[in-house]
């Protein structure tokens, strides 16, 4: 198995398409820098416009590396599942393009073994991905934007909040929120792995994939009380962005924040399990789906 | 039948006394001004607590700097704090600023177990900002207890002062500064939040408190005119 991985590996470094979701991202990255370093008062002007007669607050201090971080990842972490997706939807298309798929399965290892190793690499591939984002997006952030409390902006039913979490407080759940992000994103692949095994070239499962995910999101975002109850808990789009629930932080009953703490850390774990439960539904569907296929290329 | 005559003696009378009370509330005002106008500058360490039902922040340790006429700052040197503008006020100078006002005495009330002397200070500009200023005085003390004030564009806000180790300079130890907010609202579609389950069971009350919000300021030490540079202020 972990020679196959190996070569997986292998595989995946050698396509020109795996650098471009490392440059798309470096990319994004680098103008959102770019534009807040500029001007990013005015995006805090935005966001404050209706409170700013009342309150006011060092801008300079709110804009540091930490709120760059989210700001970006909140941006990003809808777009990154095309990039994702670029990659593990080639997994088996590609072989089956290229004709070596037959080859690959007349070596003396099960269709089950083939699966997991494609899985287990996209899998890697979406962790350097982030682990690439936290260095671009967050410890680059740091280096231009330096250190600093971070406020974050959020909608909570018909209200709105401002929370502000302490500097000490904060590199944790930029930890937990990856991690998080690693396992939504692992869906994308597991889902793109799965659609591989029905096309024989990688832009089918790359448009479907893509395509799945922006239908879900949309209707995610949706709301209407009936789409609430009976479609939303189903997507896997809905937990995507659970990644949020580190940076809600905890308050006591007056409203003041506590420090070290989380909101709703049971939401967090429920949306956690869901997404888990998602990767094993599929990844258990593209075995099964393999290992029935005729191949026939 | 009351003839004229003796109509004008009671006038007079009645008049007199009326003027006599503002000439009371005016010494009354000056002797406070007087504790007020020792301070030419300060630096003190203050913790703030504040309470406005949008902002979720925790208790900010902040640094209040004051220069003589009216310059007050509230920094948080450590990090980011919300600091409601009305906040100014808490420079009781500027509620007293150069007697260009009208005290109108208002009598009496009761803080505590303090009595206090109720006087309106009405602005001679009409075009002022503040519209009426209500100050309560601790007559024995020369302090001022509590101060209302409104404004014709910032709302209302109060302020409650507790004094202690620097009463003589009328500076307070503890001041809860009540102010009205407007409710926040984030900009439609820039945020994609995650939605946790947890309702807002927010009731009429609930809303209604939205309406003001309030800042406790509780400071440890005052660092009183020994100068404070010009640049803290911008």
């Amino acid at each position: 198995m972990w020679k196959l991985l190996q070569i997986e590996l292998f595989k995946i470094s050698k396509r020109p398409r795996t650098y471009i979701a490392f440059i798309a991202v470096a990319a994004i990255v680098f103008i959102f820098q770019f534009a807040f370093k500029a001007d990013g008062q005015s995006y805090m002007d935005l966001m404050l416009q209706s409170v700013k007669d009342t309150f006011s607050f060092d801008r300079v201090q709110a804009i540091n590396g930490y709120f760059m971080c989210y700001i970006i990842l909140n941006t990003l972490l809808i777009q990154i599942p095309i990039l994702i997706a670029l990659i593990a939807a080639d997994s088996i298309s590609g072989e089956a393009n290229m004709g070596t798929l037959r080859l690959l399965i007349s070596k003396p290892i099960s269709r089950t073994q083939i699966i997991l190793v494609k899985f287990a690499a996209a899998t890697i591939f979406t962790i350097f991905l982030l682990l690439w984002m936290a260095i671009t997006a967050l410890f680059l952030s740091l280096l231009i934007f330096g250190a600093g409390d971070m406020l974050v902006f959020r909608s909570k039913g018909d209200e709105s909040q401002i929370l502000l979490i302490t500097r000490d407080d904060i590199m944790w759940r930029y930890y937990a929120a990856f991690a998080y992000a690693t396992v939504a994103l692992t869906v994308i692949a597991a889902l793109s792995l799965l659609l591989s095994i029905f096309a024989e070239n990688s832009i089918g499962p790359i448009i479907a994939t893509v395509c799945i995910v922006i239908v879900c999101t949309i209707i995610s975002n949706i709301n209407v009380p009936v789409i609430d109850k009976n479609v939303k808990p189903f997507l896997f789009t809905s937990y995507l962005v659970g990644w949020k629930g580190f940076f809600y932080i905890g308050t006591d009953i007056d409203g003041k924040t506590i420090k070290g703490s989380l909101e709703n850390w049971p939401a967090i774990r429920k949306s956690l399990l869901i997404l888990i439960a998602h990767i094993f539904i599929l990844v258990s569907a593209a075995v099964v789906v393999f290992k029935k296929k005729d191949i026939l290329s | 039948m009351i003839r004229p005559i003796k109509i004008i003696p009671l006038l007079f009378l009645l008049l007199t006394a009326v003027a006599g009370k503002s000439q009371d509330v005016n010494i009354l005002l000056a002797k406070v001004k007087f504790n007020i106008d020792k301070v030419y500058d300060y630096k003190a360490s203050a913790r703030m607590i504040t309470n406005v039902s949008f902002l979720k922040v925790p208790d900010a340790d902040v640094k209040v700097y004051f220069k003589k006429p009216n310059k007050l700052k509230i920094k948080n040197e450590k990090g980011i704090s919300f600091v409601p503008k009305g906040a100014v006020s808490i420079n009781l100078n500027n509620i007293l600023s150069g007697g260009k006002y009208t005290a109108i005495d208002a009598g009496k009330d009761k803080i505590g177990n303090t009595i206090v002397r109720v006087v309106k200070l009405l602005p001679e500009d009409d075009n002022a900002d503040v519209v009426l200023s209500t100050v309560y005085i601790d007559e024995a003390a020369l302090l001022i207890r509590r101060a209302k004030t409104t404004t014709r564009t910032n709302g209302s806000y109060q302020l409650e002062m507790s004094y202690g180790n620097y009463a003589s300079y009328g500076l307070p130890d503890k001041i809860i500064f009540t102010f009205d907010t407007k409710d926040y609202k984030l900009p439609k579609g820039v945020t994609f939040d995650f939605d946790d389950g947890t309702q807002n069971n927010r009731t009429a009350a609930d809303k209604a408190k939205t309406k003001n919000g309030s800042a406790e300021i509780t400071f440890h030490n005052y660092l009183i005119n020994k100068g404070v540079e010009d640049a803290v202020f911008k």
